[in-house]
Formats: structure tokens, C-alpha cells, sequence
């Protein structure tokens, strides 16, 4: 782990969750072009690392479709801001199913159920490569939202980022206020804004100059970015970490159920082992059942 | 077991400790009757993911370890997992580090607990049984050893936990080993599981627990197929409760030995509910996914 300082813990740390779920209010929510980005006031829990996620579900209306949600949802956390009352927790979120449009229409003045932060955060770039001293962040769709926080917590440690982001269209983008820096390189798959094919492309010219020398690559999005991520960056002999997403019924380790198959032919807990993980210690970022 | 007794030391008001309706359980002292399911809260993940909290605030009056096999096992493709109505499917395929991994690498861990341990076994013979509770029963460490019976006897091809006879015959051989308690995990994918419990007391179990999962298969939306890596998988949660209810009032009724009833507990109602349907000690398994201290809030609830 990195030796660095940031706000009094190591950079790249993982921290410890109070044991337990908690109630949290949702103090905002707020449109941001086909997503949503609320806001929960955690009162007593420590602040997480980037790259770590919470287990989140409303606390009244909760299976409100034919019995479901049932389970509480995994969410990365996109920005974290200590106001009065507590931390304030910044999540991204995407209508699909019955967990993300229960969350997605919280109120302000309702309140969540939390529990985390949870899993093992990201890792600054001298602990992938030994002299790397830059980074480049990799982001589609919803999965812009771990890689935010973490820009401001390199930028805060003095780690130069370059920020590479995707959409699918207009209506499945969303979330850029989120980050705080205006060199953002965009693509999208319809071409409304920036480069019009997959953030991979943008990657890959950055991967084939010598643009990613002394850098490690972190990536989040859907599983088919992130497994092309993975093979350009073996490819180039570029480290990266990947933010994978994986069925989870628990968050803490105890149900086995977000297995991701690894490059020895065994399984990780996503949950406890990831969510992120090193692109060259999974056999493939395309898990069954993920993405769907 | 008096000398694990846990050390509440922070006087964290927050959560009331369930210390007021202590029960004995084949002569372990337990503070409270809630304890957990095999396999659904893994101690020592959750103490890396929650620290030294867990073990102060630990929900349960014992633990249940995941199950273990002879051999180590790495667990069934994903997905292993599928929300239903108030419920949930998983298909996890036990992946455990066989009995010389959790004797090496787990079991000094979980004795570090602040509760009495029972461990899990399954066996896909009596001989495989033979050896994990030769091996497991005579750790110190171990307060009992729950069976896990919802797999084939290679031998005879019958589901050992859905036949009288294989019961019956296990736990005899068993007995016949160990003085250590052997509590009988039943399965509810039968008629009716009293006859099979009757066969296991009269083998020589000191306690079952019920009731398992429901063998239950989803569909893929995008192919039609399976949805599941393992095609099928278990059934648990709220959805599952009213069949526990049912099937342990059964067993109740049939056998003398006490009862472990868990299914679909979220709630101290709930788990009052099993305990007059028949139970002794109450188990939660799926409400810990929702809630990692739903063990101590459901004690509570009980007691209030």
C-alpha cells in the first residue's frame, strides 16, 4: 500500500465498515441527463476509500414490484463530502430494474438503508507499476462514478489523470458534473457528443502512442469495456485495475454468490476479494450473469 | 464454552444485547436462541469487511460454519444467484477448502469466536462422513456437527437426507464414533420430513434443523434456457417461511430431539412463529444478506 497521505489514511487503504446496516437520509436528488445522482447523509460511518461500494435499499417501498426489490443493491460511491450531521455519500444511478428505479425515485427526506463501505478500494499507480506516477481512467456509462472520486483523490495526492469517458446515446449518459476537472475525453456510441464509437478507441491511440508511459489504466462500465480495457492493456504491457460488477446478494462475503472466475481456474468472492481487481488475475471481465 | 464468552466491553448502547432469554441446546449454555444457517454468513470474510466490531457485537448465540466436504471444492459457475419475490435462488455448489484446508487455515480462526461452533459436513458416502466426523468432532474447538444431508450417496444414488433408511443407517455408523452432538440438517424436497427425522433420532441425532432450501430453477430472459450456472438451485427467504412453518410443526410432532427451524426469518414474529411451531433455536440466513446484524435485532425483537 502506498505511503502517501491523503485526509489521514493511506491511499489505497481499505476501510473497515461499522458492522451492521444504518439508516441514512437522502438529502438530494438531482437529474443528470438519462441518470439520476442522490445524495444520503451516512452519520456515523468512517470515510471510504475510492473504488469501495455500499449496499444500498430504501428503507420504506422495498419490494414494492410483485416482491422485489428484495435484496439491497451494490453501489460504488462517487463523491464523499463531510457536512453537518455526517458524511455526504454521492451515488450514480440508472433506472434498469426494480432495485434501481425504487432508489432512483428516493425523495429527499427519506431515508436508506446502508451498509459499507465495503470491498478492496483502487490502488495508486506505484503500487501496479513500480515507478508509475500517472494515471488514466477508463469510464462507461453508469461506471463513470467510482472513477470521480477517485480523480480527486489523485489529483489531492499530486498523481496526474487523464480521464476517458463512454456513453451508449443521449438518454444512457449522464453524471459528468461529477467530475471536477474540464479535460474530459468523451465518445459515444451515436455520436451526440465527443468521438463516435467506444471509449476503448480512445484508449487504445493512447495505449499505441507513448502517452502511457510511467501510467496505470483503472477502468469502470459495462463488462464488454471492461474486458477490452483488460486485453489492450495486456496487449501494451500496461497495468490495470478493473471496477467489476457481479450479482451480490450480500456485499460482505457471506452468500458466494458474485463468484468471477479467475486465471487459476478458481473463483473470487467479487465482493470481499474485488470489486477491484487487476486485470491480469481474472480469467475474463465478461461473468455470466453480469451486465444484464 | 463459558470461557468465549464474549467480552462487551464498549457499552455501545446502539444495540441492545439479546442477553435476556438465554437457552440451553444439547448442553451448550446459549444467550439467546438465534444462531445462524449453514452457509450464510461467513465469519471470517465478515471480519475482514467489518473488524473487530463483529466480534463485539457478534449476532448470533453460535455459529454454523459453511459446509465443508473431504475434498476441496471451488463451487459452481455463475450466476450462482437470482432474486425472486421476497426470496432468493442460489446455486453456490459449496466451494469450501476441503477438510485439511479448514482444519489448517479456518478452524484457528473460528475459535477465536465469542461463541460456541458447530461445523458443517457433507459426505457423499458413509465412509466420507466417517472420516470429516472422526476428524472434526474431536477438535476441542468444536462445540457440534451439523450433517448436511441433501446430497446423493454415490453408493445407492439415494439423496441420504430424503430417505429413512439411508438416515437412519448414516447416524448409526455415526454414533457409533463420535459422543460428540450431531445435529441432522433435513431437507423440506420431500413429502413430509418426519419420517426422516424419526429415522435419525432412532439412529442416534441429538437435534435436526430445518428446513433447507427449496430446489428451485429460473429462466434466463435474453435465451429461454437456465438461468443459473448449475441449471438449479435453492430457494430461501420470506417466500420459503410458511412451508418451514409446516414442515417443522411435522417434525414436532414425530420426534423428541429439539429443533433447529429456520426459513424465511426476518423478524423476532418471525422467528417467535417457529418457535411455536416447534423450535428450539431459531436460524437466519437470508435476512443476514439484507441486514449483517439481523441475528442480534431479531434476538431482540424476540425478547421484547
Amino acid at each position: 500500500m502506498s505511503e502517501q497521505a491523503v485526509e489521514g489514511s493511506a491511499l489505497g487503504a481499505r476501510v473497515e465498515a461499522p458492522f451492521g446496516r444504518r439508516a441514512c437520509e437522502v438529502t438530494r436528488n438531482l437529474e443528470s441527463g438519462g441518470y439520476r445522482i442522490f445524495s444520503a447523509l451516512d452519520p456515523s460511518g468512517p470515510e471510504p476509500a475510492p473504488g469501495q461500494f455500499y449496499m444500498l435499499a430504501a428503507e420504506s417501498g422495498w419490494g414494492f414490484e410483485d416482491g422485489r426489490p428484495y435484496l439491497a443493491r451494490a453501489f460504488s460511491f462517487a463523491d464523499c463530502e463531510p457536512e453537518a450531521g455526517g458524511l455526504r455519500l454521492d451515488f450514480l444511478v440508472e433506472a434498469v430494474g426494480p432495485g434501481t428505479r425504487r432508489l432512483a425515485a428516493s425523495e429527499a427526506g427519506t431515508r436508506l438503508w446502508v451498509t459499507g463501505p465495503l470491498g478492496r478500494p483502487f490502488s495508486p499507480p506505484g503500487t501496479l507499476t513500480e515507478g508509475a506516477s500517472g494515471a488514466i481512467l477508463v469510464g462507461g456509462g453508469i461506471g463513470i462514478a467510482p472513477l470521480a472520486i477517485w480523480r480527486r483523490r489523485l489529483s489531492g495526492a499530486g498523481i496526474p489523470a487523464r480521464v476517458l469517458l463512454g456513453f451508449r446515446d443521449r438518454e444512457h449518459s449522464g453524471g459528468l458534473e461529477l467530475f471536477d476537472c474540464s479535460e474530459i475525453r468523451l465518445a459515444s456510441e451515436d455520436g451526440h457528443t465527443g468521438h463516435r464509437g467506444y471509449v476503448t478507441d480512445l484508449l487504445s491511440v493512447m495505449l499505441e502512442g507513448d502517452d502511457a508511459t510511467g501510467a496505470a489504466v483503472y477502468a469502470c462500465g459495462p463488462p464488454a469495456m471492461l474486458e477490452a480495457v483488460r486485453t489492450l492493456c495486456a496487449s501494451a504491457g500496461v497495468a490495470c485495475e478493473l471496477a467489476m460488477e457481479a450479482p451480490m446478494a450480500c456485499g460482505f462475503g457471506a452468500c458466494f454468490g458474485c463468484a468471477v472466475p479467475m486465471a487459476d481456474g478458481t473463483y473470487m468472492r467479487l465482493c470481499v476479494d474485488g470489486p477491484v481487481v487487476r486485470g491480469e488475475e481474472i480469467e475474463t471481465a465478461l461473468i455470466p450473469g453480469s451486465g444484464h | 464454552m463459558a470461557d468465549k464468552a464474549p467480552a462487551m466491553a464498549d457499552g455501545n448502547g446502539a444495540r441492545p444485547k439479546a442477553d435476556g432469554m438465554p437457552v440451553e441446546f444439547c448442553g451448550l449454555e446459549l444467550r439467546h436462541p438465534i444462531i445462524n444457517g449453514s452457509g450464510t454468513f461467513d465469519a471470517i470474510a465478515a471480519r475482514r469487511v467489518f473488524g473487530e466490531s463483529l466480534w463485539r457485537e457478534f449476532p448470533f448465540s453460535a455459529f454454523v460454519s459453511k459446509t465443508i466436504t473431504l475434498e476441496s471444492r471451488i463451487g459452481n459457475p455463475p450466476p450462482r444467484l437470482w432474486e425472486t419475490p421476497s426470496g432468493l435462488i442460489n446455486s453456490i455448489g459449496l466451494p469450501n477448502k476441503g477438510l485439511d484446508g479448514f482444519l489448517a487455515d479456518d478452524l484457528p480462526q473460528l475459535s477465536e469466536l465469542p461463541v460456541p461452533l458447530i461445523v458443517s459436513v457433507m459426505g457423499t458416502s458413509q465412509e466420507e462422513f466417517a472420516r470429516l466426523v472422526e476428524a472434526v468432532g474431536a477438535r476441542e474447538e468444536v462445540a457440534a456437527i451439523e450433517l448436511n444431508v441433501s446430497c446423493p450417496n454415490v453408493k445407492s444414488g439415494l439423496i441420504v437426507g430424503e430417505s429413512p433408511e439411508e438416515a437412519g443407517s448414516l447416524l448409526s455408523r455415526l454414533r457409533s464414533l463420535t459422543g460428540v452432538t450431531l445435529i441432522v440438517k433435513l431437507t423440506p424436497n420431500v413429502p413430509d420430513p418426519a419420517p426422516i427425522a424419526l429415522a435419525a433420532e432412532q439412529g442416534g441425532a441429538d437435534a435436526v434443523s430445518l428446513i433447507n432450501t427449496l430446489r428451485a430453477a429460473a429462466i434466463a430472459p435474453a435465451t429461454g434456457g437456465p438461468w443459473l450456472g448449475a441449471e438449479r438451485g435453492g430457494l430461501s427467504g420470506p417466500a420459503i417461511r410458511a412451508i418451514a412453518i409446516e414442515q417443522i410443526r411435522s417434525v414436532s410432532a414425530a420426534v423428541s430431539i429439539p429443533i433447529i427451524g429456520m426459513g424465511g426469518v426476518s423478524s423476532g414474529r418471525d422467528a417467535l412463529d417457529l418457535l411455536s411451531a416447534g423450535a428450539k433455536l431459531v436460524a437466519v440466513g437470508t435476512e443476514s444478506f439484507r441486514d449483517p446484524a439481523a441475528g442480534s435485532r431479531i434476538a431482540t425483537e424476540l425478547i421484547a
